[in-house]
């Protein structure tokens, strides 16, 4: 926090500097009259009153329009801007302190849900257990043990089983050696899918001991994220100060910038970025993935693109470091599908892919090489390249053998049921999932108000992106447009040059055709940047709003069957009572059996919901955390392309200016 | 004034200005102002109030002067149209419903801006007539002229009516017609041959480079515009609550509403210096064929009255009568001829001048602008990645 105010501090006299060159802009207006009285005039005029308001027209004015300016005049204007931004320049620097206070606000209420969460299923372990976790790797056996737990809590938590474990746990939270051993106790226990967790088991430990390895303090390992997270965030609390230490000997190992979200401890938002950041970029080496050489296969109407899918990792669950299989579109939706059936009820935001394209696939098919099916191409492999990167950036995602087969088998079996999916339906299906969400929250009358208010935040975060996405899309238009009319001033300005008799001023026209030349290609890579780094990003949040709404319906939709199942036990209850009443004791014996059994599911479907519930959160979480880390990076990388395209206009202009000098 | 004024010695004998400007509902009233010495103003210094009709009057009062056929007479300054502006305008209170505050505010801000350039635009243009005419040798001493400067009273010169206008518009097809004819005779005096190659040919380009000049500068508008409504999406975004991405998110609307201002400024000079120049241009270099068009016209007459001095001759009969037209033919077409070619001359001068001073500007704005976005841009990432 500190830093951070410092940093907004000095940056403030570049910052002033920066208003500079415009406060000349500005002062065309600050002939005040000019400004100000036209606008009176103005809405005059829409009152079709002819009242006059005078554009104070004198020359002096002129002047500025036309950009030679009398030097006494600017003086003045320029020192009155001046202490406009002096005291701007105060309020900011207040703002910025108060920022420390709002942060630590936000942090104690949100570290609130968190500790309750941690109640609620998960194994808590503190940070003690460190140091053990550096131990088991050097030991083997003890790691391999150890192993699964770290690996498969997430894939616990999917089943059924896992609450039986994790109660014991919670008597006993701040062990870490007692809770590998419970896990390892747990597993067999468990005997829904003992050869999948072995074999998971097994093939994740040297993934966690590597880990371990590289980080050259002992941090949490990530695969241990999510257990960690909670105990990270109690330990905050008492030691903030330990925590800052460690941020700042981590620090200088971190390695190079980067995107993936990985298991990631939920640590709150609270500690700054900078350590979560570096634990992720600790996860981007364990698997990258991406999708390249897109490539229609077939003609007419059957054909279809086919993508290179290239998986670079040192996870030891995949046979190979590296890795390429050939998928087509189709198969990227086959996978969402398999992983939004297994995972979704389960309460995760799985990604979604981009949707199908009626419009820009037949273009496509058509063959037209025209750049708006070149955009559309480039755009579907974006897309589908960040949505492969979140998948196995998911903890729980990445140890589903679908994703496995996908990255790795030589063929998969052609996803038939995705073909019936079209575009509209699948939007459709979209959209029908949250209008049940938010039929049934009136229903459920929410009693948790946290999952009230995300809910209404995603709502209007999802508008409030719609929009930018669509003015977005108008700037690319915009820009392309631009980008055209530039290219053809530059002929008329070329040919103008060829007709002008005066050498000089000829050479000078057809020197200005060049610049203008070369300010279409500037435009032009601007509206790829606007398409690629801005709208795209948008465009994927969207699709994942799309889908957190999805998993609060998951919510929604597994409490709905426990007040069924309540109902339905209340009227076996009634159906027992009127038996009595009627003494029945034949039928009786049966209604007893029933209201067990009926209890039983009460009790499991309301588990199921409390689990789902926690997910949920677990995964919102998440979801936002990753959504500020991708915004911003993709921000900084849309105005840094900004920067450097100012840096060539500067260059092109100063190489016209002595030729514009030089006519004569 | 400034567009223009390169060569236009403003000297203490004739300095015209205009020094205020009023917009009603369908009409500007400039507030000419003239400082002169010249003897024949009863003071040395007075304004009157004329509406762009009085200019047109004017300009078509040394247009229909044969005296001045031998000068390129200054073209007269383009209608005032605001008609674009009041439709957004419209527009605007149309949907001030179904707007955000903020947006409704940005489009007026949009919408005034405009509303100001192009006032202040058609400002200019009419100055820039009056001082061409001001600095103009001949033109200046026009009775026309100093009665538009100085009588203090309307003018009421009355738009043409349907009957003239037609009228013009013969005119028109009949000169243009002539225009063919003289474009494909081949002139015996080279330096004018030379002009009339040259002025066909520019004039088609500068035509084509002021449409595309103009198109290429409403998209980088739009384009401002767009940055604008993103920057303000931005701060919606921004101002939900008080997350470190909402912090973020503001920061980047702060500097899109800097960088659009910045933006839309460029769109404003290069309007100004670019696309007002080759406008102007454009007229001027009508002008400039006109003057071509009377000179060879004169030629013309001048060839015929040749002829018909040589029938009358032939018959012997009305020798004289043919000789005395003769030699006025001959003698307006070397007039006009002198005063074409140094106006032709003076033509080139002042274009050559002025594309000069205005590309230099425009580079220094371009200049100054991008390293404005420039620093906006590195400030701003310098904020961002510090507190990312």
């Amino acid at each position: 926090m500190d830093t951070t105010l410092t940093s907004d501090v000095s940056m403030k006299p570049p910052s002033d500097i920066m208003n500079d060159p415009l406060i000349e802009p500005m002062s065309s207006q600050t002939e005040n009259k000019p400004a100000s009285e036209p606008s009176d005039d103005f809405f005059d005029l829409t009152n079709n009153v002819s009242v006059v308001a005078a554009a104070a027209t004198k020359s002096d004015d002129f002047v500025d329009i036309l950009g030679s300016e009398t030097g006494a005049q600017r003086g003045e204007v320029v020192k009155a801007d001046v202490t406009v931004e002096a005291t701007i320049d105060k309020s900011e620097v207040t703002a910025g302190i108060t920022d420390p206070l709002s942060q630590q606000e936000a942090k104690q209420t949100s570290t609130a849900p968190v500790i309750d969460l941690s109640g609620d299923s998960q194994p808590v372990t503190s940070k003690i257990a460190n140091p053990l976790v550096d131990l088991f790797s050097d030991a083997p056996p003890a790691a391999e043990a150890k192993k699964p737990s770290s690996a498969n809590v997430d894939l616990f938590d999917d089943e059924e089983g896992s609450d039986i474990f994790a109660e014991p746990l919670q008597t006993k939270p701040a062990k870490q050696l007692q809770k590998s051993l419970f896990v390892t106790a747990g597993g067999p226990l468990q005997d829904s899918k003992p050869a999948n967790i072995f074999s998971q088991a097994a093939a994740s430990t040297p993934s966690v001991t590597s880990t371990v390895n590289s980080k050259s303090n002992g941090v949490h390992s990530e695969e241990e994220g999510d257990i960690f997270a909670e105990a990270t965030v109690e330990l905050s609390l008492d030691s903030p100060r330990n925590e800052r230490k460690k941020e700042a000997i981590a620090k200088p190992s971190a390695p190079t910038p980067t995107s993936l979200p990985a298991a990631a401890s939920l640590t709150k938002p609270q500690p700054p970025l900078e350590e979560e950041e570096e634990e992720e970029e600790e996860d981007k080496f364990d698997i990258f993935v991406s999708v390249k050489d897109p490539e229609k296969i077939g003609d007419g109407m059957n054909a279809y693109m086919a993508y290179k899918v290239s998986t670079q990792t040192t996870l030891p669950m995949f046979r190979n470091k590296t890795f390429t299989v050939r998928r087509r579109f189709s198969d990227f939706l086959g996978l969402y599908e398999k992983l939004s059936e297994k995972h979704g009820p389960n309460g995760f935001i799985v990604p979604p892919p981009p949707e199908k394209s009626l419009l820009g696939m037949t273009k496509v098919k058509v063959g037209k090489e025209d750049s708006s099916s070149t955009d559309f191409v480039e755009r579907r492999r974006g897309a589908l390249e960040r949505y492969l990167q979140r998948v196995v950036n998911h903890p729980s995602l990445l140890q589903d053998p679908d994703v496995r087969e996908f990255l790795e088998r030589e063929e998969l079996p052609r996803a038939v049921s995705t073909q019936a999916l079209s575009g509209a339906g699948f939007l459709k299906m979209i959209n029908k999932a949250t209008d049940a969400v938010s039929k049934m929250t009136i229903k459920m009358n929410e009693s948790d108000v946290w999952f009230e208010e995300k809910l209404q935040e995603v709502e209007s975060a999802d508008q409030q992106f719609r929009k930018l996405h669509a003015l977005v899309e108008s700037l690319v238009v915009h820009r392309k447009e631009l980008s055209l009319n530039t290219a053809s001033f530059a002929k008329s300005a070329a040919m103008l040059g060829s007709a002008e008799d005066n050498t000089a001023l000829s050479r000078a026209l057809s020197q200005l055709a060049e610049v203008e030349d070369k300010m279409e290609q500037l435009h032009q890579e601007q509206a790829a940047n606007d398409t690629f780094t801005f709208a795209e990003m948008i465009a994927d949040y969207i699709r994942l709003l799309g889908a957190v709404r999805g998993s609060f319906d998951h919510r929604m939709k597994a409490w709905q069957r426990w007040q069924d199942a309540q109902s339905m036990l209340q009227k076996k209850r009634e159906t027992e009572a009127k038996l009595l009443w009627a003494n029945k004791p034949d039928k009786l014996q049966l209604a007893k059996e029933e209201i067990a059994e009926w209890e039983a599911k009460v009790t499991q479907y309301e588990r199921d919901f409390e689990r789902v519930s926690a997910t949920v959160r677990k995964e919102v979480i998440r979801f936002e955390r990753e959504k500020t880390k991708n915004c911003k990076r993709q921000i900084i990388k849309y105005l840094e392309c900004l920067l450097q395209s100012q840096q060539q206009l500067i260059k092109y202009w100063e190489a016209f200016l002595p030729e514009a000098k030089a006519i004569a | 004034s400034a567009v223009l004024n390169v060569d236009l010695q403003t000297d203490a004998m004739l300095q015209v200005d205009i020094s205020d400007a009023l917009s009603e509902r369908d009409k500007v009233k400039f507030t000419v102002h003239t400082k002169s010495t010249l003897p024949n103003f009863k003071q040395n210094e007075f304004s009157v109030v004329r509406q762009h009709e009085e200019f047109i009057w004017l300009h078509d009062s040394f247009v229909e002067n044969e005296e001045y056929a031998g000068y390129i007479i200054p073209p007269a300054p383009p209608r005032p149209d605001f008609d674009a502006s009041r439709e957004k305008l419209q527009k605007l209170g149309e949907g001030e419903g179904s707007m955000t505050k903020e947006e409704f505010t940005k489009m007026k801000q949009e919408l005034e801006a405009e509303y100001l350039a192009i006032f202040k635009k058609t400002v200019a243009m009419h100055e820039v007539f009056l001082c061409r005419v001001a600095a103009h040798p001949v033109l200046r001493k026009d009775l026309n002229f100093h009665v538009f400067l100085e009588y203090n009273q309307d003018l009421s010169v009355r738009g043409k009516n349907k009957k003239e206008k037609l009228e013009d518009f013969f005119k028109n097809v009949v000169k243009s017609a002539d225009g063919v004819l003289v474009a494909g005779v081949k002139d015996v005096d080279d330096f004018f041959e030379h002009e009339k190659t040259f002025l066909l040919e520019y004039h088609n380009r500068v035509k084509d480079a002021s449409a595309k000049s103009d198109r290429m500068i409403r998209s980088h508008k739009n384009a401002a515009d767009d940055i604008n409504r993103i920057a303000s999406s931005l701060y919606t975004l921004g101002t939900q609550d008080s997350t470190d991405l909402c912090k973020f998110f503001l920061k980047v609307s702060e500097l899109f509403e800097k960088t659009r201002k910045i933006e839309a400024r460029i769109a404003a000079d290069e309007d100004l210096k670019l696309a007002d120049l080759l406008k102007y241009y454009l007229r001027e270099s009508q002008a400039a064929k006109d003057l071509l068009y009377r000179r060879s016209r004169a030629l013309v007459d001048y060839e015929n009255a040749n002829k018909a001095l040589d029938k009358a001759r032939a018959k012997n009969r009305d020798v004289l009568q043919a000789e005395t037209s003769q030699q006025l033919c001959c003698h307006k077409f070397e007039k006009i001829s002198e005063s074409a070619k140094q106006e032709l001359i003076d033509f080139k001068t002042r274009r050559v001048a002025a594309f000069r001073k205005n590309l230099v500007e425009l580079a220094e704005l371009e200049l100054k602008h991008a390293k404005g976005n420039l620093q906006l841009l590195q400030g701003c990432l310098g904020i961002l990645k510090g507190n990312t």
